[in-house]
C-alpha cells in the first residue's frame, strides 16, 4: 500500500522543464529518500506534493484517494527555506502554524506542551524567536511540522543547522515518528544520513528520475566485487601473488596493518581469491567494499552528464 | 475562511501590540486636537492694551466707544497734543473726526498711528463708528423710538448672518481646507498601510516562513488575510483618532470652559442682537470674527456623512493598492529592491496629490469629474470634493468602478505574488513579472 503516489509527473516553468514524466511510490511507514543535485527539480517535486503548486501533467495519490486540498491536514512540511516570524513569541508563533493546519488551539496548546518538555524547551515559551539560535529555531519548527500528526512528512535537508547532538535527536525522532506508523520523504544530499535512514530512495537528476528503489537493493545492483584483505605488513608484491584477471586496486599500510581493496572479476568467486592469498600472508580482515550512496550518486549523476 | 481568520488575527494583532501603533494612535489625535484648539487659544491671547485717543469735532461719538480689556478709548479735545502723546508712544493712535456734515464722507475720520494700526482695530473702529451713527441718523434725525431702532436693527441681524456671499465665502475656505485635509489623509493612509503590507510580505519571505504558512494555506488566503488584517489596523487607528479626538476636545472644554465660551455664545457672532445701543459692542467680538467663522464653518460640516465617505474611501482605496504593494513585497527580496517597482503606484498618488489643488478650484469641473470617478484616483480627488457636495449618482459610480478596480488589481496582483513568494535570490525585472502574470 502506497501512503503517497505520483504517476509520471510534469511541470513546465516559463523557461525550463522543472520534472519530465517523474513517478514516484512510497510506502507506508517507510522513509523514502529524494535525490539529486541542486536544481534537480526536488524541490519542484515536493512542492506539488504540498499543493503548493499544480503539475501541468501527471496524477497525485493520497492513501489511494486522489490528492485534495483537505489532504493538507494529513502532510506536514519542512522546507528547505525555512524560518519564524522573528517578531513574534516561540508559543504564540507554534500555536499560530498549528491552527494554521487546522489543530484546535486546546489540542495544539496540550500537544505543545507535550513536545516541548520532551525537548525541554518550556522556558522559550515566551521568547521571541529573534532572541533564539539558528539551532534552536530549527528544533521549533521541526516540533511544528509534526504536531499535526501527519501521515506524511516531508523533510527538506532536515538536519542542516543542527548539531551533531540534535542531529542524532532528531534522527531518533524521526525513526521514533515512523515506528509510530508515520511515512518519511527525505530531501537530501547527506548520502551518510540516507543510508542509515532510508527504506527507499528515487533519485532525480535534470527533471528526470533515473534511479529508484530500496536501498539494498541498488547497492547490490551496484556492487562492483570488490574485496578488502586486511594482512599484517610484509615485504610482498601483492599484484604477484594474484591472478591474472583479479585486479588490485590500492595498498593502504597503516599501524602495521595493510589493507589491500582487490576487484574480482564476476567469473571467480571470494574463495578463489583467499586461496591464493592465503599462504602468502597472515590474514587478519575480510570483507566486501559495497558502494556507498555516494558513489552511486555520483556515478549516475556523471552518467547522465555524459548521455546529454 | 477558518485560516483566512486566523491570519486576518495574528496580522491584526501583531501590529495594535507594536509600541510604533501606540505612539501614532496617541501622537494623531494630540495632533488633531491641536488643530481644534489653537484657534481658540489665539482668541484669548491678549495682545497689549492699546490706548486711542479719539478726537471728535462733532460730538456724535463721544463716549460712545466702548474700552475693552484691549483698547482704550480716551477722549481728548487737541489734536496736538496727542499727537505729541503718539510721538512718545503714551498712546498707540489718535482718531480724529472731523466737523462735517452727517453725512461725514470718507476723508472726514482719520486715524493716526505711529505703527499702522491693526486690521482688526481699524474695522473695529470703522464698525463701531457706523452703527454709532446709524443710531444716530436714526434716533436723534429721525426721531425714530428706540423699540423701532431695535426692530429695525433685528431685521439686519437675520440679513447679516444669512448673507449667502459671506456665509459661502467663509464656508469655502473650511472645505477646502478639509478637502484638502482628507485627500491627504486618504494618501497617507494608502501609503503608510500599504507599506505597511509590503513589508509583511518581504518579512515572510526574507525570514523564509512563507513556504511554511503556504503549505497550510493558499498563496492568496495568506495575502487577502494580510490586507485585511492590515486594514482593520488602519480603521482601529482611526477609530482610535477619532475617539481620542474628540474626547480630548470634551476634555478640554470641560476643564477650561472660558477658552471655549466664544463658540457657545453664538449670538456675539452677531453683532446686532448685543448692539442695541453702540456701547454694547464688543471689541472681542470682531476681532474674533475669522477664528468664529472658521469655527463655525468645522461645526457646519456634516462629520457623519464626512467620516463615512472618508472611511469608504480610505477603505477602497487602501484595497485597491494594497494587493498592488503585496504583489511589490512579493517580487522583491528585500525592501531596497522594491524602489524600482514603486513607481507605477505612487504616480497616481501622487498625481491626484498634485491635481487636488487644480480640483479644490473648480470642483464640479470635467477634471474634478474624471479623476474622482478613475479608481487610482478616486479615493483622493472624492475626498477633496465631498465637502463641497458631490451629486450622489457620481459618488455611486465612483464607488462601483473603485471596488471593481480593486477586484481587478487583487487579481492582477496575486499572480504575480503567488509566484513572487517563493522566488529567492533573484533580482526581477517588469519583464519576469510579466511572465508571472501569464503563468
Amino acid at each position: 500500500m502506497y501512503i503517497f503516489s505520483a504517476q509520471n509527473i510534469t511541470k513546465n516553468y516559463a523557461a525550463h522543464t522543472a520534472l519530465k514524466n517523474v513517478s514516484i511510490d512510497v510506502p507506508e511507514q517507510s522513509i523514502f529518500g529524494l535525490l539529486g543535485p541542486n536544481g534537480a527539480g526536488k524541490t519542484s517535486l515536493i512542492r506539488i506534493i504540498n499543493q503548493i503548486t499544480a503539475p501541468d501533467e501527471g496524477e497525485l495519490f493520497f492513501a489511494g484517494e486522489k490528492l485534495q486540498p483537505h489532504h493538507i491536514s494529513l502532510i506536514g512540511y519542512l522546507p528547505e527555506e525555512r524560518g519564524l516570524y522573528k517578531k513574534m513569541k516561540v508559543g504564540e508563533q507554534a500555536l499560530y502554524l498549528a491552527q494554521l493546519k487546522g489543530v484546535s488551539k486546546s489540542d495544539a496548546l496540550k500537544k505543545l506542551k507535550y513536545w516541548f518538555e520532551k525537548f525541554d524547551i518550556l522556558d522559550w515559551w515566551n521568547k521571541k524567536v529573534e532572541e533564539l539560535s539558528k539551532g534552536m529555531q530549527q528544533k521549533i519548527q521541526f516540533i511544528v511540522t509534526i504536531l499535526h500528526e501527519p501521515k506524511l512528512l516531508i523533510f527538506d535537508e532536515p538536519f542542516s543547522g543542527f548539531d551533531p547532538i540534535n542531529v542524532n535527536l532528531l534522527k531518533e525522532e524521526i525513526l521514533n515518528l515512523k515506528k509510530n506508523g508515520a511515512t518519511i520523504i527525505f530531501s537530501t544530499h547527506n548520502m551518510s544520513s540516507v543510508e542509515e535512514l532510508c527504506d527507499n530512495i528515487a533519485l532525480i537528476n535534470k527533471s528526470y528520475k533515473i534511479l529508484d528503489g530500496k536501498v539494498h537493493e541498488i547497492k547490490n545492483t551496484y556492487k562492483a566485487n570488490i574485496f578488502e584483505i586486511g594482512y599484517h605488513t610484509q615485504d610482498i608484491d601483492f599484484e604477484k601473488i594474484l591472478p591474472e584477471s583479479f585486479k588490485l586496486n590500492s595498498v593502504v599500510k597503516q599501524n602495521g596493518i595493510s589493507k589491500a581493496t582487490i576487484k574480482i572479476p564476476l567469473t571467480a568467486s571470494t574463495n578463489d581469491l583467499i586461496q591464493n592469498v592465503i599462504s602468502k600472508i597472515e590474514l587478519v580482515s575480510f570483507n566486501e567494499i559495497l558502494p556507498t550512496m555516494n558513489d552511486i550518486f555520483i556515478q549516475k549523476v556523471n552518467e547522465q552528464k555524459h548521455i546529454a | 475562511m477558518k485560516k483566512i481568520r486566523l491570519i486576518v488575527q495574528r496580522e491584526y494583532l501583531s501590529r495594535v501590540k507594536k509600541k510604533s501603533f501606540i505612539i501614532m494612535t496617541v501622537l494623531g489625535p494630540l495632533l488633531m486636537a491641536a488643530i481644534w484648539i489653537v484657534p481658540f487659544f489665539l482668541a484669548t491671547m491678549s495682545d497689549e492694551k492699546k490706548v486711542i485717543a479719539v478726537i471728535d469735532e462733532t460730538g456724535i461719538f463721544y463716549s460712545k466707544f466702548q474700552s475693552t480689556d484691549k483698547v482704550f478709548f480716551s477722549y481728548e479735545t487737541e489734536l496736538e497734543k496727542s499727537k505729541d502723546d503718539l510721538t512718545k508712544g503714551n498712546i498707540s493712535a489718535i482718531l480724529y473726526v472731523q466737523k462735517l456734515t452727517y453725512t461725514i464722507p470718507d476723508q472726514a475720520v482719520l486715524l493716526y498711528s505711529d505703527k499702522s494700526p491693526g486690521i482688526v482695530t481699524q474695522s473695529y473702529i470703522s464698525n463701531a463708528m457706523q452703527t454709532i451713527l446709524k443710531n444716530n441718523l436714526l434716533v436723534n434725525a429721525h426721531n425714530i423710538s428706540k423699540e423701532d431702532y431695535d426692530k429695525i436693527n433685528s431685521t439686519s441681524i437675520k440679513l447679516n448672518t444669512e448673507d449667502i456671499r459671506t456665509g459661502e465665502k467663509s464656508y469655502t475656505e473650511i472645505k477646502t481646507g478639509l478637502g484638502i485635509f482628507s485627500g491627504i489623509l486618504i494618501y497617507f493612509f494608502i501609503f503608510m498601510f500599504g507599506a505597511q503590507v509590503m513589508r509583511g510580505v518581504i518579512e515572510e519571505k526574507t525570514s523564509r516562513i512563507v513556504e511554511v504558512i503556504i503549505s497550510s494555506v493558499k498563496p492568496f488566503q495568506l495575502m487577502m488575510g494580510k490586507i485585511v488584517g492590515v486594514a482593520l489596523v488602519g480603521l482601529t487607528q482611526f477609530a482610535l483618532w477619532i475617539l481620542l479626538t474628540f474626547s480630548i476636545i470634551t476634555a478640554l472644554q470641560m476643564s477650561m470652559p472660558e477658552v471655549f465660551k466664544n463658540k457657545q455664545s453664538e449670538e456675539i457672532y452677531n453683532p446686532g442682537q448685543k448692539l442695541p445701543s453702540a456701547d454694547q459692542l464688543q471689541l472681542q467680538t470682531l476681532q474674533n470674527q475669522e477664528i468664529r467663522e472658521l469655527i463655525d464653518g468645522l461645526f457646519s460640516i456634516n462629520y457623519g456623512v464626512m467620516i463615512a465617505q472618508f472611511i469608504f474611501y480610505f477603505l477602497a482605496g487602501y484595497l485597491l493598492y494594497a494587493s498592488l504593494f503585496a504583489s511589490i513585497g512579493a517580487a522583491v527580496d528585500n525592501e531596497a529592491d522594491t524602489q524600482q517597482f514603486m513607481m507605477p503606484v505612487t504616480i497616481p498618488l501622487l498625481f491626484a496629490i498634485i491635481m487636488s489643488n487644480f480640483v479644490i478650484n473648480n470642483p464640479d469641473g470635467p477634471v474634478a469629474f474624471w479623476l474622482s470617478i478613475i479608481p487610482f484616483t478616486s479615493p483622493i480627488i472624492m475626498m477633496v470634493r465631498i465637502p463641497f457636495g458631490v451629486p450622489i449618482e457620481q459618488i455611486y459610480l465612483s464607488m462601483f468602478l473603485l471596488i471593481a478596480g480593486f477586484v481587478f488589481t487583487t487579481w492582477l496582483a496575486a499572480k504575480i505574488y503567488r509566484t513572487g513568494i517563493l522566488m529567492y535570490g533573484k533580482k526581477v525585472s517588469y519583464r519576469e513579472l510579466w511572465k508571472w502574470l501569464k503563468y
